[in-house]
């Protein structure tokens, strides 16, 4: 402690150090100094109460309406159950069919960004697309998912419909974190193994696509968080049904049935039925969600980081 | 030299594959464009370029005149997203000069993981809590019969575009090297003065890159505020109930019958909100190359 008061090691740690904090500073400096870190202090503390407020209030409100029923039933007259198991299982649905969708097509196409494309216009119109394709809110995608598929394709208001609109949404981010992860591979990596006599194709599936499964898996769980907190898409293309509908009968019947995720779920109790207490219980289960996949996010980039 | 000339199907094979993957990105932008396009014009022709971005009232209910102007609904586009800049970036960005360089490290690593969740909190639920804490709030507080304002809507955006303008501003702030503020400090610059006339300065194009994002998200929020806004097709007004470009194409989409002139204008709608989030993105590819270079 004493060592390190006698001899600081930085401008910043001098400048931090008590004993010449806003010594010899004129009055104007001083009120600047002071006012400006007051205000920091006071906007942090103000974003800080309002995430406090935020995740405080769900779950005040929501808790007490949470059970084991709730979470394993679906909304019954007959049985006078109120449960959201149709939209777990909706909300499941929808995130891994537009996983199985996006996946192949966002790594294929990072693949071909990093390690084929030669023509440098090319890969700048494809990089423009992206970036274009991550800029479309999501209102506008529900139209043209609701134009393309639902209509076009006949798809109707269907969990297939609104999973392919859901893909076309999440390529972009699968296409950055790959192709960001891709980056990170030793180029020496690659020149052994083409030095080798490896073809290119084998080359990528043994050596490059190993090396950067961290991207590729960051990648798929920040689309899965989209896709839980998507609504609009959903809700336009994906309809609105709140019953069941049998997961294991017939994932072709599945797909061509209207039904409604979490999110939709919450705005229908919410703003159409004015039913707030299942609501308030719907956002503790989407906030928990999101928590756990923020979390996820975080555990795996670091793990596979460190290897 | 022979043996590498030779093509390998397979090799060509996965080259044409991985081609396409790429060419997809290409392919869905081109159907987003074409499709709103053909979709959104035939109204605009039908109603006139003029009388549709410069109508004041928007009438659909109305069968035997209906009235399709969306200048109320670009203003509270407009105004809405201005008002959320104004209240979210200030915000905003002074607590992400907490977290790059004020906070103590350990607060910040407190603070950083709970403004990702902000970020990744589905949009309904900021509706729903604005639905419920807010309209009764801005009711009571100041005397109106009902919450339902776009001033509800600005408060509830402000909040939304918060994570991003703090994350973004952040990276930006970190990046600005070490050896700028080291010497600001050793020219006898306070902490605090170092930060707002040195670091600040240094990352003014990632900061304006935040407000172009928050720009974007505000304009294209559709769910949460239409839980908010009221969506009455009004000029916009603070204490008005508005309707967003949004709001206007989320809230009648539904009951909107196919084929009609109101369905047909709904897409009209789409295709302005295209061309306004197209320009949003043109300004921010500009600033972030800049950066680059």
């Amino acid at each position: 402690m004493e060592e390190a008061n006698i001899m600081p090691q930085t401008a910043l740690e001098v400048c931090r150090n008590e004993k010449c904090r806003g010594k010899g500073l004129s009055m104007g400096r001083k009120i600047y100094d002071r006012g400006l870190r007051g205000l920091v202090w006071l906007c942090a503390g103000l974003t800080c109460t309002l995430l406090v407020f935020l995740i405080g209030y769900i779950f005040y409100r929501g808790l007490p309406n949470l059970s084991l029923e709730f979470l394993t039933t679906q909304e019954s007259l007959l049985k006078g159950t109120m449960g959201i198991l149709p939209a777990i299982q909706n909300t499941l649905y929808v995130v891994g069919v537009t996983l199985v969708i996006a996946l192949p097509l966002g790594v294929g196409a990072a693949v071909y960004l990093t390690e084929y494309a030669s023509n440098r216009r090319l890969v700048t119109t494809i990089e423009f697309a992206t970036e274009t394709l991550s800029g479309i809110p999501s209102i506008l995608y529900a139209l043209v998912g609701y134009l393309a598929f639902s209509k076009t394709l006949g798809l109707g208001y269907s969990l297939l419909a609104a999973s392919l609109t859901l893909a076309m949404m999440n390529l972009p981010t699968i296409i950055r974190t790959t192709q960001e992860s891709l980056k990170t591979v030793p180029q020496g990596y690659r020149e052994g193994a083409l030095g080798l006599g490896s073809g290119k194709w084998h080359m990528i599936r043994t050596i490059v696509l190993p090396g950067s499964i961290d991207g590729i898996v960051t990648g798929c769980i920040l689309s899965v968080g989209r896709i839980v907190g998507e609504s609009a898409v959903l809700l336009y293309v994906g309809g609105m049904d709140g019953t069941m509908n049998n997961f294991f009968a017939s994932l072709d019947k599945f797909a061509h049935s209207s039904g409604a995720t979490l999110t939709v779920q919450l705005y229908v109790f919410a703003k159409e039925r004015a039913m707030m207490d299942p609501a308030f219980a719907v956002a503790v289960v989407l906030l928990v969600l999101t928590f756990l996949i923020n979390l996820a996010a975080k555990v795996v980039g670091k793990r596979l980081r460190q290897r | 030299m022979k043996r590498a000339q030779k093509i390998n199907p397979l090799e060509a094979g996965m080259h044409g594959l991985f081609f396409l993957c790429g060419f997809v990105a290409v392919a869905f932008v081109l159907v987003i464009t074409v499709y709103l396009v053909i979709s959104g014009l035939p109204a605009i022709r039908e109603i006139g370029p003029v009388n549709f971005l410069l109508g004041t009232t928007w009438d659909s209910k109305n069968k035997t005149n209906p009235q399709y102007g969306i200048l109320p609904f670009i203003l509270t586009s407009i105004y809405g997203t201005a008002g959320a800049i104004v209240v979210g970036v200030p915000i905003g960005f002074l607590t992400a000069v907490f977290l790059a360089k004020v906070a103590p490290p350990k607060v910040a690593a407190v603070i950083r993981p709970a403004v990702d969740l902000l970020a990744g909190i589905p949009s309904v639920v900021y509706g729903m809590v604005g639905m419920v804490v807010l309209l009764p709030a801005i009711r009571e507080l100041f005397q109106l019969r009902a919450g339902d304002t776009l001033l509800a809507a600005i408060l509830v955006l402000a909040v939304m575009i918060l994570p991003s303008i703090i994350s973004v501003s952040e990276t930006a702030l970190r990046s600005v090297p070490r050896e700028y503020e080291e010497a600001s400090l050793a020219l006898g610059a306070t902490e605090i003065e170092t930060y707002f006339r040195v670091t600040v300065p240094a990352a003014k194009s990632g900061v304006a890159a935040a407000v172009v994002l928050g720009v974007g998200r505000a304009i294209g929020e559709a769910m949460a505020i239409m839980m908010v806004a009221g969506n009455a097709p009004n000029m916009p007004g603070l204490f008005k109930s508005v309707k967003f470009l949004t709001t206007a194409v989320a809230s009648e989409m539904s009951y909107a019958s196919d084929g009609t002139l109101h369905k047909m204008a709904l897409f009209s709608i789409g295709l302005v909100l295209f061309i306004f989030i197209m320009m949003i993105n043109v300004v921010l590819n500009a600033i972030l190359k800049g950066e680059k270079e």
